[in-house]
């Protein structure tokens, strides 16, 4: 049995709305409200969700490149939330991040060398041939060649400043990543050579990803367990075999329901949610999903229903199972 | 015999820049019958949005020009209409919908007022009767409270709303041809499968032909009968959707197509087309996948191959199914 590299406890992020005559806080967008979650060592979890429901908050918050309300963080038997800033510059050795727009994450100025090199100099590691022999070696690992080194960002296409991303967060051999994302900027074609690549890059090192993407058949794909968010909330946890063919909660159908199947044969039942996610400034009472759910009940609208295990470590929050 | 609404024949647009002409569109053939979806899917820089573009002759020129082929839209040759019948023909008769409602709105003006500008302008309407129609609109896509929505502004609504807007106002005029360039690629999939149901049931009702751009295989077999795949700037196969989907004959189709995660089953490892997407002009000889392609030949090298008929109304563009 793995051991759990990281355990998160009710995690919280608000974001303080200011207004009024004296700007004084008249609210809090609930970004991410009481997540609980724990990644085994070498495994993938998936976060998906739609736009604004805090899988990437999430995400940074786990780094502390945002910084979170409140909550538990235990990465590696170390509590985060403790740390002080320069430690945590330091734990980041353990935890890296691949972002989502390899265009926007590369430093135009700096030549990839540079780039890859930095995160060595930050943690003041080898002496400069050792950082300039592992760039190479790195470059190679990630499918690029050794002469790419000298090379400027916007040479590359899309996947291929991906995959420096990728190797950026490799450099200094961490034990997890949390991968943002990653592939969602790509076309198909380039985004199945990017999901092998992460795929053989973890059988190599060991790795253990949290990955974040709001597509579903993408996340199916890499991952060993997914948890389902929706305003700010996990609504669902389990294996990825069991979400796709037994999901619980009525968001996850949904979700499952809206993808487009390339398979002119797939027969399936849809179901189309109507409106719109609700602002999580205003979110709504009780269970969060209550204003589109098709199985709301009076219950759902009052009380917030518990996150819960619904048999052999299926998690959801839905007053329907409770047993 | 009828004309088809939109007839592409050999279309080639190219872009004159500092770097020398490049062949953005290099001689595409495309129809679309009365009332037919038909996808064009490729990724990007394959040239699908500069076509769709070109329809509307809304390349901008400099430094973009149709440099040949024919664009005929129920009969009529657009390539050579002037820009006064081709205004009157934008909005009208032949609608577009963008990828991103955000900019493709106004941001100071209404959603009535830019609803109503294009049913003013072609019908001679008055303000109140646009208003009018403009509500009319609004409830037919499904929006709520559309008396109030209509002198709302764009930053108002969500952006499943706002495509919402825009395929109201692309339809006020009851046009017979509706180009969708990535209509639903800036949402999540709830509100996407929304949008397709809108559109299907539009295309159902008024039965107005739709030509739909997207780079995702799932929207077109929920949404298209046809299919047309471009590949760097040419039409590589084309055929019914379940043909395409089914039994694609191109390498590139195939190799597309096993490249998508699937929802269903599991599978280790994804196949994947080494190499890049071209850029566009890079190639100039022999077939444009050759340096991609796992069943290449001396001949896909040196010869590019013609657009062949190799089934029930399946073109596919490839020396293997000589």
């Amino acid at each position: 049995m793995a051991e759990d590299l990281l355990i998160v406890k009710n995690l919280k992020k608000y974001y303080p709305i200011t207004g009024g005559v004296l700007g004084g806080e008249v609210g809090v967008v609930k970004a991410v409200d009481d997540v609980s979650f724990t990644v085994k060592s070498g495994e993938t979890l998936g976060l998906v969700g739609e736009s604004g429901c805090g899988k990437s908050t999430t995400g940074r918050s786990l780094l502390r490149l945002i910084e979170p309300t409140s909550g538990a963080i235990n990465f590696d038997g170390i509590d985060v939330m403790s740390l002080s800033t320069d430690a945590m510059r330091k734990m980041r050795r353990d935890m890296q991040i691949v972002f989502q727009d390899p265009f926007a994450s590369l430093n135009p100025r700096h030549n990839i060398e540079k780039i890859l090199e930095e995160p060595l100099i930050v943690h003041g590691l080898g002496s400069s041939a050792e950082r300039k022999k592992r760039v190479q070696e790195m470059l190679e690992i990630v499918g690029l060649s050794s002469y790419h080194a000298s090379r400027y960002p916007h040479q590359f296409s899309g996947g291929q400043r991906q995959r420096i991303g990728i190797a950026r967060a490799l450099m200094l051999k961490p034990k997890l990543i949390v991968a943002d994302e990653p592939v969602s900027a790509l076309d198909v074609s380039i985004q199945s050579q990017v999901l092998n690549l992460m795929q053989d890059l973890q059988r190599e090192f060991g790795l253990t990803y949290l990955f974040i993407a709001h597509d579903l058949s993408v996340v199916r794909h890499i991952s060993d367990r997914v948890g389902v968010m929706y305003l700010g909330r996990i609504v669902e946890l389990t294996t990825s075999s069991q979400l796709y063919s037994n999901p619980l909660h009525p968001y996850t159908k949904a979700l499952l329901s809206a993808v487009p199947s390339p398979d002119p044969d797939a027969v399936r039942e849809r179901v189309i949610l109507q409106g719109d996610v609700p602002s999580p400034a205003k979110p709504p009472s009780g269970c969060t999903f209550h204003t589109r759910c098709p199985h709301v009940t009076e219950e759902c609208r009052t009380v917030r229903p518990e996150f819960m295990d619904a048999g052999d470590g299926h998690f959801v929050a839905c007053h329907l199972y409770k047993s | 015999m009828s004309h088809p609404v939109l007839q592409i024949e050999n279309l080639q647009t190219h872009f004159f820049t500092d770097r020398g002409q490049i062949p953005a569109v290099d001689g595409v053939t495309i129809t679309v019958q009365k009332g037919e979806v038909v996808g064009i899917v490729g990724e990007s820089g394959c040239g699908k949005s500069v076509t769709s573009l070109s329809v509307m002759k809304l390349v901008p020129n400099p430094p973009g020009k149709i440099v040949g082929g024919s664009i005929k839209f129920k009969g009529e040759d657009l390539v050579s209409v002037d820009e006064k019948r081709m205004r009157d023909i934008r909005g009208n008769e032949i609608a577009m919908i963008f990828q991103e409602p955000m900019t493709s709105l106004n941001p100071v003006f209404t959603i009535g007022d830019q609803i109503g500008e294009s049913v003013r302008l072609h019908t001679k309407a008055s303000k109140k009767e646009a208003r009018a129609r403009a509500i009319e609109m609004l409830k037919k896509v499904g929006i709520p409270r559309a008396e109030a929505i209509v002198d709302e502004y764009p930053h108002q609504l969500s952006g499943g709303m706002r495509q919402r807007v825009m395929i109201a106002m692309a339809m006020a005029c009851n046009p017979e041809l509706l180009i969708a360039d990535e209509p639903t690629t800036a949402l999540d999939v709830t509100i996407q499968a929304q949008i397709l149901d809108l559109m299907r049931q539009l295309n159902r009702e008024a039965d107005t032909a739709i030509l739909l751009i997207t780079h995702d295989l799932g929207v077109v077999a929920e949404m298209c009968h046809r299919v047309v795949v471009m590949y760097a700037g040419n039409v590589i196969e084309q055929g019914d959707v379940r043909t395409i989907l089914k039994s694609p004959k191109h390498p590139y189709t195939i190799g597309l197509l096993n490249s998508l995660p699937k929802l269903e089953g599991s599978q280790e490892r994804l196949y994947s087309i080494p190499g890049n997407v071209p850029i566009p002009g890079s190639l100039t000889v022999g077939c444009r996948f050759a340096p991609r392609c796992d069943k290449v030949s001396d001949r896909c090298r040196s010869e590019m191959p013609e657009l062949k008929v190799v089934g029930d109304n399946h073109l596919s563009r490839c020396w293997l199914t000589e």
